[in-house]
């Protein structure tokens, strides 16, 4: 996994709540049964004015002049500014992948859903919670003037403007850590094998049902 | 000490390592898969020379992208006419065999949706950990189960580890007392639940449904509530076993039987939270309260009584609340104000892990038996959740009742619910839909899509029209 300490990246703003996960990347592209290639299908319906098809040359598309990623000032953003409860609905991990190959690498917003949350450490992708009132002000903020970069630190936990205004933000410790070392989730869970297998003799005894094979 | 709840009792039953960060390893007792979320996670297992931890606590069912018309299904897997979506599930099955994980075939009477086959099978139990590559396992937590969605690197992480590292969610109690009036069911009180709540509600919580409602709720009703959890913002939702659920998990496929049955049972019934034990939030519906339940908008918590009127964004006064009304009524090509009842419909979808269960079968015939469906409506479709609820559902004459009223009668998989498969709606077409989520483009690009009950979808489907099931 991809390693996360600091960047700085032109935001680019999502200004609705509740963007759930089927907007982010929309069902007929999670028939793909490889990890890559969602990036031009993220936000697929706001994005184009047509309707999108798996394998299809998405420059020949019409686009929406109206969407923020297809103008000119938005281009080559890697922070995605966004409302509440971001990324609810489907647990598609897809939707993190799609923003992860569009180029995002962390996203602002005052909440999140949960399971998306998640899945976002799982992809050296870091959703940022701030304050709903300091989100609303960051919004003014991009839309007031082109070129708006912030600054992401992880090992700190803080997000600093263009004008040096700094914000702490809080991320569990066991989350943070993976994603400043980029480190391998399953590699870090074998080193308890003999711990899970002591678990499941000691469960095994106590409730033996629960190990009947399904065959 | 005070009391432990459901979820506190579940937690602490399968913590194998709680780690000073505030993590904890949770072992998993059963993982199901199907074909959308799980090609990748094999892929990473292969690439890191790994093998599955446990094969045989493994489920696996393709259910997304399945054809539900007879002639295409029936030719199996080959016969799918998408060729992306044959690749998909030809890859479930090629996986499942190299991995040697157990698979219901596309055309395996048993097949169905992974969440009604689970139960229906026996292969979730209370008392387990139930994952899946899907946010509506949540459903399986109406066994008493800890049951809950996750990600594709989580799948991977299930099938190398058979642990996930988790934190422990919050404790929230929704408490349903009193009755439920006639003609109102288990959707209409998860959807008002929902408006209630709202779709970030239970964020951050594991929710345990209780009550007198949920006490004298079938296990099908029990599903449909957990089933959206999810759209009330908890990855889980769950209900403490009683007689219900033992009745109903007896006797099924890979349910314990005999000596083992009485020792389980007996460990089962410990699965309730205790008298004293403390929730962070308790939110309380009185059954009497709840009406039927129409969605107008985009979210699920955009909903009404099916008395009530779409809203006027100008009597909103909170900015992005009102924008978000905009939207929804442009989007879903509404007035702000009209009755719900005069919402003219396209098409009308009873399905989906939802409400595909039989109860939700027998509801919807019992409403259009000797009737026929509005010669305004393009489709009326009826997609049973499982081949067991199919032949259930064929030797109780339902089938029948449905193809007499003009609706068609399908092969079991998700369908319209997500629209992976064939079955959509066209753009600007409105549809009566028993699935879980009315957002944007969901059951189609450009559809507009109504959550409602199976018995008001079938009332819909004869009226052309959303109309009031208590009056019908």
């Amino acid at each position: 996994m991809k390693k996360f300490t600091v960047m700085q990246g032109l935001v680019a703003p999502m200004d609705r709540a509740n963007v759930d996960t089927d907007l982010i990347i929309p069902k007929q592209f999670l028939k793909s049964i490889k990890r890559s290639g969602f990036g031009p299908n993220l936000f697929d319906e706001l994005r184009y004015l047509d309707e999108g098809q798996p394998g299809q040359d998405c420059s020949q598309r019409p686009l929406n002049p109206d969407f923020p990623l297809n103008q000119p000032r938005y281009r080559g953003a890697s922070v995605l500014l966004a409302r509440e409860n971001f990324g609810c609905g489907s647990s598609r991990e897809h939707a993190p992948w799609a923003l992860e190959d569009y180029g995002f690498r962390c996203i602002v917003a005052p909440s999140y859903a949960d399971i998306f949350y998640n899945n976002c450490f799982k992809n050296g992708l870091l959703p940022v919670v701030l304050d709903a009132q300091v989100v609303e002000e960051l919004f003014e903020q991009v839309y007031a003037s082109e070129g708006y970069a912030l600054t992401i630190d992880l090992e700190n936990q803080r997000v600093q403007t263009p004008d040096g205004e700094c914000y702490g933000f809080e991320v569990d410790a066991f989350r943070k850590h993976r994603l400043l070392h980029g480190l391998d989730d399953i590699g870090l869970t074998l080193e308890s094998a003999a711990a899970i297998r002591a678990y499941e003799e000691r469960a095994r005894e106590q409730s033996p049902w629960l190990f009947d094979a399904i065959r | 000490m005070t009391g432990q709840t459901l979820y506190d009792k579940l937690w602490q039953n399968h913590l194998v390592e709680q780690r000073d960060d505030g993590s904890a390893l949770i072992y998993i007792d059963r993982h199901l898969l199907h074909e959308v979320t799980s090609p990748q996670a094999f892929e990473g297992l292969r690439l890191a020379g790994r093998q599955p931890w446990r094969r045989d606590a493994n489920l696996a069912v393709p259910d997304h992208n399945v054809p539900t018309e007879q002639r295409e299904r029936s030719g199996g897997v080959q016969a799918i006419a998408d060729p992306v979506s044959r690749l998909q599930v030809q890859t479930l099955d090629d996986n499942c065999r190299d991995f040697d994980i157990v698979e219901i075939t596309i055309n395996d009477a048993r097949q169905g949706i992974v969440h009604v086959v689970g139960p229906e099978q026996g292969a979730t139990l209370p008392g387990m950990t139930v994952v899946c590559g899907d946010s509506h396992t949540s459903t399986h937590g109406a066994l008493g189960a800890l049951a809950h969605g996750i990600g594709t690197s989580e799948v991977e992480h299930v099938l190398a580890t058979q642990c996930l590292v988790q934190q422990k969610m919050k404790n929230m109690l929704v408490r349903i007392d009193g009755a439920l009036q006639s003609g109102v069911t288990a959707k209409d009180v998860a959807l008002a639940i929902i408006g209630d709540i709202g779709t970030a509600g239970g964020t951050g919580h594991a929710i345990e449904f209780g009550g007198e409602v949920v006490r004298a709720m079938s296990m099908e009703g029990r599903m449909t509530l957990c089933n959206m959890s999810i759209e009330a913002g908890a990855r889980m939702g769950m209900v403490a076993v009683d007689e219900t659920t033992l009745d109903y998990v007896k006797g099924r496929t890979y349910a314990p039987t005999g000596q083992m049955w009485d020792r389980a049972v007996s460990a089962w019934r410990e699965l309730h939270s205790d008298p004293d034990a403390r929730f962070e939030r308790i939110v309380e519906l009185r059954g009497e309260d709840i009406e039927p339940q129409v969605t107008w908008g985009t979210s699920p918590e955009m909903v009404v009584p099916v008395g009530g009127r779409v809203p006027d964004p100008a009597a909103i006064d909170n900015d992005s609340k009102r924008h978000a009304v905009i939207r929804a009524l442009q989007y879903m090509g509404l007035e702000a104000g009209m009755p719900v009842t005069g919402i003219h419909l396209d098409r009308v979808f009873i399905g989906s892990c939802t409400n595909s269960r039989i109860e939700d079968l027998r509801a919807a015939a019992a409403v259009v038996k000797g009737r026929r469906v509005a010669a305004s409506l393009k489709q009326a479709l009826v997609v049973p959740g499982s081949g067991k609820v199919k032949q259930q559902a064929e030797a109780e004459g339902l089938d029948r009742i449905f193809l007499d009223a003009g609706m068609e009668w399908r092969e079991p998989g998700c369908s319209m619910c997500l629209a992976m498969n064939a079955d959509k709606l066209g753009a600007g077409e409105h549809c009566a839909s028993t699935s879980n989520r009315n957002f944007e483009g969901r059951q189609g690009f450009g559809g507009r899509t109504h959550l409602v009950s199976p018995a008001m979808a079938a009332a819909a489907a004869v009226a052309g029209h959303f109309v009031d099931v208590r009056d019908w």
